[in-house]
């Protein structure tokens, strides 16, 4: 009798530490599809896609800076800010989703200052739909969450303008409204909502036209400077520029690994 | 009983409180529900004007985490069989044209003051 209590408690000690350890082994084996995912990246979230929508493995921006004149940086901005209704608020609490911002800005790590006289001095700025996503890891309602896609989408309903996303985003990308943005709208476009006080806002890639079958706003009055496409697909226009050409993204060292490529 | 009078008059004046309601309102006419605008250009709602009545709410708030969250933009009535994309401003507000005459009635009537139009833009009622 003695020997089998001592067996039993034996047997159960090894159960009750095996269960103890599984959510840790869970933790570190989940996330989604990709391996690259589970404690050290965070989660996706699965996208259904409609019959007419453009669908991709992983959206990704290449822009040539090259080919950004005024004239088309101009449009592009404005045309963004306008279909979005994205405000402009003169001073420091300005909203922005895509905007001109010189080169040694947009690349701290290693732009020198000796470059060829005929380069680009500014490129567009834009949410970089980060593999690796520092905003979605740290939003605590997961108002921000990345898509199987890999667009890192913000659902502006459960945003409660804490702004850890904006601390979390090395690159600027997120815009807060500290007051009602319509006082400074001139029009709204119907089609999609405006933001209120308290909410964090940025570039989405379009995601409400990518379901509908449309190209990103910006890339469409790009008049070529700016290229979108799938990434895991080799055939795509955005893989034979990178493969062409020499790019650079912002802040690589981060480890954010960021979906838009800037070719200089 | 000790301190009678004064029981009793508590008890009188937390009666009348609890009734205030009630005697307030006697003579005054009973609640009818407001008249809606209804659609001119359709017939029939996504789902039956019973359902939407009374879960038309719940549905937005359905449609909007599909939607955002889930990327599902079709929507397959049960009613009539047909498939129609989940939005507010496009869908709902391209047959019930007038958000005052229709959203604000009963809204305003049963003093709920839902945010849906802090954020969306009513298509028709942004040029007052």
């Amino acid at each position: 009798m003695n020997t089998m209590r001592r067996n039993f408690l034996k047997v159960a000690a090894v159960a009750a530490l095996g269960w103890g350890v599984r959510p840790a082994s869970k933790l570190f084996a989940s996330g989604g599809a990709e391996p690259s995912e589970g404690v050290l990246f965070a989660s996706r979230h699965t996208v259904h896609a409609g019959p007419n929508a453009l669908k991709a493995r992983r959206w990704a921006m290449v822009i040539d800076t090259t080919k950004l004149t005024k004239e088309v940086v101009e449009k592009v901005v404005q045309t963004c800010h306008a279909i979005h209704n994205v405000p402009s608020i003169p001073g420091n609490q300005n909203i922005k989703w895509i905007w001109e911002t010189r080169m040694d800005h947009l690349f701290l790590e290693d732009f020198n200052e000796y470059q060829p006289a005929d380069s680009a001095q500014t490129a567009l700025a834009l949410c970089n739909h980060c593999d690796n996503p520092p905003c979605v890891r740290v939003c605590p309602t997961k108002a921000t969450f990345q898509r199987e896609d890999g667009i890192v989408m913000m659902d502006f309903h459960r945003c409660i303008g804490c702004r850890y996303c904006m601390a979390g985003c090395p690159y600027g990308s997120r815009s807060f409204n500290f007051m009602d943005p319509r006082k400074h709208l001139a029009q709204t476009n119907a089609d999609f909502p405006t933001r209120t006080k308290g909410v964090v806002e940025k570039c989405e890639f379009c995601a409400e036209r990518l379901a509908e079958g449309k190209l990103p706003a910006c890339v469409e009055v790009s008049e070529g400077a700016m290229v979108f496409g799938d990434l895991a697909d080799p055939e795509s226009e955005v893989r034979k520029l990178l493969a062409e050409r020499f790019s650079i993204r912002r802040s690589p060292t981060l480890g954010t690994k960021p979906c838009v490529y800037y070719l200089v | 009983m000790y301190d009678k009078n004064k029981i009793l008059t508590g008890l009188a004046v937390f009666v009348v409180f609890m009734t205030y309601p009630f005697w307030n309102n006697i003579g005054s006419a009973a609640y009818k529900a407001p008249e809606v605008e209804k659609p001119k250009i359709a017939k029939d709602c996504v789902e039956s004007v019973a359902y939407m009545r009374t879960e038309h709410m719940q549905m937005l708030n359905e449609w909007r985490d599909e939607v955002v969250r889930d990327g599902v933009h079709e929507y397959h009535s049960k009613a009539n069989h047909k498939v129609y994309m989940k939005s507010l401003t496009k869908t709902c507000m391209n047959c019930h044209e007038n958000k005052d005459q229709f959203c604000d009635k009963c809204h305003a009537t049963v003093s709920v003051n839902p945010y849906c139009w802090d954020c969306h833009v009513d298509p028709k009622g942004e040029k007052k």
